[in-house]
């Protein structure tokens, strides 16, 4: 195993040479996509004419289906197969496991105990879409239902530790509390949030003898193979999964659904390709959501604002039979100092759909708490926000005492204030007019773990040069293509335009795919280490080649640059060197695993944000008018694509501070809001102004190219920022997300 | 899905037998609502009669000095008018605040005026609904749904009417021109045109089956200040949920009925010399709240106060 140690090295991709590396260069795929050409899973054209499933949802929230008769649907025009929990073909039962190395477990679809409402009991096929959804309304379908727990704030009395979990106490944190000079005791809400992707599930497939494949729109490639192989109780080399573009994930589709499920299963009965897709209402109802946290923070200060004590402790919820944890109070262990801590969460099983990771999991609902306490705590303490967040910057990692990797999450909160113009904030809230509106600022910390799994990468080189990268990653619209293709192009000194990159194949080298902003830097390691051993590869190969001008140089000393292989100044074009003495090309592999001592060091991406808002007095409406946030991510590999994730990050934290929210109907157990225009997400005209930039950063430590994640951070603690400036405009206090024109007006005088 | 035809007639007479041909058939306009509610399967029409290429596409001005706007003119088109945003500039901001500009440009003035609710339940066929199915049970009554009516209501259906462009009608007095089965012409007051629901909160409008939309005129405003102010959860592409429109001395408010709401009492109050606060609280003292839409009394207040105190109607300006 690798240490920290050996990424310190000079590596083509620190020398950058030809500058591929941080360009802002337009997205690999941007053309295909902006042009509707690039196929997503349900366009995806199928070897022949294929048949259209579509899904049928419980309208109980718990309970079993006691009767199905599915005559008049079977008679309906053009279909092909009625499903139900009666006659669906045997499947794996829920998470069980043949395959000996399967990642997943089965997920077995239509059973007859329904555990939420939306969970699909019925599928019709038909020869169109329009004849399987006219059908699905002839099946008719009996219940009995039973009492179910549908609301979060009614259960919070069951409210119990997660399995395998424990408090986390450093200190004696009550004691310290009840001594501190200064004491804060407040609970915030973070909503129940849906991923609202515009892609919905979807999947094509089809079987060529005992293999099946399966076009779907999944962010785990071997996840999602292993999945169906278990589901449909085959090995899982008869499974190739495909998921080459996928429009939007956000952690939602890190697992798979009924349409994968459902869609191999009648490609097989029928003989024939098969497409499922989610509706929009099904997408709200049968996927997973970001759940609702209620989060108590209790802060200590002396009177010059140093923490003596610190505590979150995060209330949450899942789906009773499919544990989940919203790690809302981790983010906390690392972020300010306070010698007694205590950190914990807790869990209340309801009968609503699974909760699960949604982009950010665990800060973007964390840090909406703590950091609108450290806003409050500044007030009575009479000191600047910044000011109080620097006099608690810890030295080491305030939980372990581990060394930081790098943390520069000062300079993130000094440049910030310095270009936003923070010194001109009222300290006073409500002081500060712009017309009718109500004008306040708001600032916050920002802190996402950095993380880096193992994964591998194959890359070759063919006779005419193209280098083509393969890898069993995923582009869920992040710009994965696109910083692979820079990485393989810088290592192997070629132009971009000779490399092509290939993802989202199981019979691709696997990699674990997008998620918890480890992408980049795990898929990215793992095609520099396949480049690296190309290089190897190619040298060995022109310097034991007596007709290359290399021949018979120390391998060692070879380079690689503007498309040639060289030492000194004997150099050859690649496409000659491999056209001649390998024509039909070469393929390596190449691998990265943590490194064994990664563990050592406290290693998190940072960031700052500053808000400013109006407030309407008369209605209550908050108008985001300028937003800037500073980051320290490691070295950026793409400037553009790393931009457009980190405001991303920040607009999702203006629709987390302002909009996103869903309700629970607690008659029914559905959701209020099923689609996009009740669903609520920022709209062009809520951003007018929102920018940001990244502070110079190489963490040697994190992996070999000293890169980190950008996904996730520009979320953490941007909706805190908005609404300490919510807070500062108009000085209502609302520790209850999202700030929507009815809380804010009921809390104005 | 369930089959239908699609006729696209020349001419208003022959649209209006299409439509007496075929029982189930509807009017087809821009399609942004009509459609969007064909796919949930809450409209199942049986024939869509395809009016938006009928010669009712202009804006005229009329012999009393006001405007005529066709039955298919776009919102986009009405609202980009320099009459209309001379004249009328209530109409045209409140055009503007409604959904997005591509929706705009496809939305008749007569479909906005014939949009549906937006009550949530409304959309989820899973729940009882007597709106779309008389006698089925409200499920917004004890529900959660808040952006519900507080004037109006009734035991069978506390749904709003979603129209922004209804509201600016409403205070400008505007008239509804209607061809009928008969052959016969004949207007009805934008006042007249949404019932409340009462028991039969499935018949949302005093139109006769069959009976078409072919202009709705402007008469010359009313002296005084002009101005439409919506209340929404973001910036842009949301429905109110609260909104305001003043013309002169006349005050309509929307989000808070089954149809766009005159406030007569506020207009009384405002004749007599009230206050734009006085006046408000005057007609928000009619309102009833239910618990989950309480907010709208406070946000209706003092949304109305204000735009009455901008365009100048009260007399503490
Ligand atoms: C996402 C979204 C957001 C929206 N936001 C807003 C908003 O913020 N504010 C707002 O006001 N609106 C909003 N809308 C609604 C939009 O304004 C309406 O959908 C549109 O105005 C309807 O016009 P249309 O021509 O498309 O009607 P259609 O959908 O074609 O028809 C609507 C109804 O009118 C009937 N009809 C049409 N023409 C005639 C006629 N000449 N005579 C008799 N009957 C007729 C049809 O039969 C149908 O019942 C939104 C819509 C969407 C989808
Ligand atoms: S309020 Fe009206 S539209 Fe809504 S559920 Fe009740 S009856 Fe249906």
């Amino acid at each position: 195993m690798s240490s920290v140690k050996d990424w310190a090295a000079p590596t083509p991709i620190s020398e950058n040479r030809s500058g591929l590396i941080g360009k802002g260069v337009d997205r690999y795929e941007g053309r295909l996509k902006v042009t509707g050409s690039a196929p997503f899973a349900y366009e995806v054209e199928a070897p022949s004419k294929p048949a259209y499933g579509v899904l049928i949802a419980s309208p109980i929230a718990r309970g079993v289906v006691t009767s199905a008769d599915i005559a008049q649907a079977q008679a309906s025009p053009g279909v092909l197969l009625v499903w139900t929990p009666d006659n669906v073909p045997a499947q794996g039962e829920r998470g069980a496991k043949i395959n000996p190395r399967s990642q997943r477990g089965a997920n077995p679809a239509l059973a007859d105990r329904v555990e939420h409402f939306g969970q699909h009991v019925g599928f019709v096929v038909a020869d169109t879409l329009e004849n399987a959804k006219a059908a699905a309304a002839l099946v008719r379908l009996t219940y009995e239902a039973t009492p179910a727990d549908l609301i979060f704030e009614d259960n919070l009395a069951q409210a119990d530790q997660p399995e395998g979990e424990e408090d986390v106490r450093v200190g004696d944190f009550e004691a310290a509390f009840a001594g501190a000079a200064v004491r804060l005791d407040e609970t915030y809400v973070s909503p129940l949030q849906n991923h609202a992707q515009m892609e919905p599930c979807a999947t094509t497939a089809w079987w060529d003898g005992d293999h099946v494949t399966v076009h779907t729109s999944i962010q785990m490639v071997k996840g999602g193979q292993h999945t169906l192989a278990e589901t449909l109780m085959i090995p899982s080399t008869q499974v190739r999964l495909i998921t080459r573009y996928i429009g939007g994930g956000f952690g939602g589709k890190g697992q798979a659904y009924d349409d994968l499920t459902l869609a191999a299963l009648a490609a097989r009965a029928l003989g024939q390709p098969v497409k499922v897709a989610y509706t929009r209402q099904q997408m709200f109802q049968a996927t997973i959501h970001r759940p609702a946290v209620h989060m108590r923070v209790r802060l200590g200060a002396q009177a010059d604002g140093r923490l003596d004590a610190f505590a979150l402790e995060a209330v949450t919820h899942c789906r009773r039979e499919a544990p989940f944890t919203e790690h809302a109070a981790n983010f906390a262990r690392s972020l300010y100092a306070a010698p007694n801590r205590l950190t914990g969460h807790r869990l209340v099983k309801l009968d609503i759909p699974a909760a699960g990771p949604m982009r950010a999991p665990g800060e973007a609902s964390g840090m909406l708490s703590l950091e609108c306490a450290m806003d409050e705590l500044a007030e009575q303490l009479g000191l600047d926000p910044v000011e109080l967040r620097l006099r608690n910057e810890p030295e080491t990692d305030p939980e372990t005492g581990k060394p930081f990797s790098t943390r520069q999450l000062v300079r993130c909160m000094t440049e910030g204030a310095q270009r936003f113009g923070w010194d001109r904030r009222n300290p006073t809230p409500g002081q500060v007019r712009d017309g009718r509106w109500l004008v306040g600022l708001g600032m916050a910390a920002a802190i996402r773990g950095n993380f880096l799994l193992p994964a591998k990468a194959g890359v070759r080189i063919d006779a005419d040069g193209t280098i083509t990268l393969r890898q069993g990653m995923t582009d869920i619209g992040t710009g994965t293509y696109t910083i692979l293709a820079q990485i393989t192009a810088e290592t192997l000194g070629v132009p971009l335009s000779q490399v092509k990159v290939e993802l989202g194949d199981s019979d691709f080298p696997p990699a674990p795919g997008s998620g918890g902003q480890f992408g980049a830097a795990t898929a990215g390691s793992a095609a520099f280490a396949a480049g690296m051993n190309l290089r190897k590869a190619l040298a060995e190969l022109a310097t034991g080649d007596p007709n290359s001008p290399l021949y018979g140089d120390d391998p060692e000393l070879v380079s690689f640059g503007g498309g040639n292989i060289a030492v000194d100044n004997r150099a050859e074009p690649l496409d000659r060197l491999v056209a001649r003495a390998a024509p039909d090309g070469v393929y390596v592999e190449g691998a990265i695993t943590p490194a064994a001592d990664a563990r050592d060091y406290s290693q998190h991406t940072y960031g700052a944000h500053f808000a400013e808002v109006g407030v309407d007095p008369d209605t209550g409406e908050v108008r985001l008018r300028r937003m800037f946030g500073v980051f320290a991510a490691g070295r950026i590999l793409n400037a553009k694509t790393a931009m457009s994730q980190i405001t991303g990050g920040m607009i999702w934290g203006v629709g987390t501070a302002l909009h996103e929210y869903n309700e629970v109907d607690p008659r029914y157990g559905s959701f209020i809001a099923q689609d996009l225009a009740g669903y609520h997400v920022p709209a062009h005209a809520d951003i007018v102004d929102l920018s940001a930039m990244f502070l110079d950063e190489v963490d040697d430590k994190a992996n070999p190219m000293g890169i980190k994640g950008v996904g996730e951070l520009g979320i953490a603690g941007a909706g805190a920022a908005i609404a300490n400036a919510v807070y500062n405009a108009s000085g209502a206090r609302i520790r209850s997300y999202p700030l929507t024109p009815e809380k804010v007006l009921a809390a104005l005088p | 899905m369930k089959p239908f035809t699609y006729e696209r007639p020349k001419d208003v007479t022959s649209a209006l037998a299409m439509m007496a041909e075929v029982p189930g058939a509807r009017f087809l306009a821009g399609g942004t609502n009509l459609v969007d509610l064909m796919k949930l399967q809450i409209e199942q029409p049986t024939q869509l009669v395809d009016v938006s290429r009928l010669p009712l596409g202009e804006i005229e001005e009329t012999p009393g000095g006001g405007l005529r706007l066709g039955a298919v003119t776009t919102n986009s088109q009405v609202a980009a008018d320099l009459r209309v945003r001379a004249r009328y500039p209530a109409l045209a901001q409140a055009i503007l605040s409604g959904a997005s500009g591509q929706l705009r440009n496809k939305a008749t003035t007569a479909g906005n005026l014939l949009q549906r609710t937006r009550c949530a339940y409304f959309y989820d066929t899973t729940k009882p609904c007597n709106k779309r199915q008389p006698g089925a049970g409200c499920a917004a009554i004890g529900g959660i749904y808040a952006n519900t009516a507080v004037f109006g209501a009734s035991e069978a259906c506390i749904a709003t009417h979603p129209s922004d462009m209804a509201v600016a009608m409403s205070a400008l007095d505007a008239q509804v021109e209607i061809a009928s089965q008969d052959g016969q012409s004949r207007s009805l007051a934008l006042e007249d045109l949404h019932r409340l629901p009462g028991e039969t909160p499935h018949i949302e409008t005093n139109l006769q089956p069959g009976e078409m939309i072919t202009a709705v005129v402007l008469p010359p405003p009313a002296p005084g200040g002009q101005i439409y102010r919506k209340a929404r959860e973001r910036a842009s592409y949301a429905f109110a949920i609260g909104s305001v429109a003043v013309v002169g001395g006349r005050v309509a408010l929307g989000a808070v009925a089954h149809k766009p709401w005159r406030a007569k009492v506020a207009e009384q109050a405002l004749a007599g010399g009230a206050s734009p606060a006085e006046a408000m609280a005057a007609e928000m003292a009619g309102a009833q709240a239910d618990g989950h839409n309480d907010f709208k009394l406070k946000l209706m207040a003092r949304l109305g106060a204000a735009c009455l105190t901008t365009t100048g109607a009260g007399d503490d300006q």
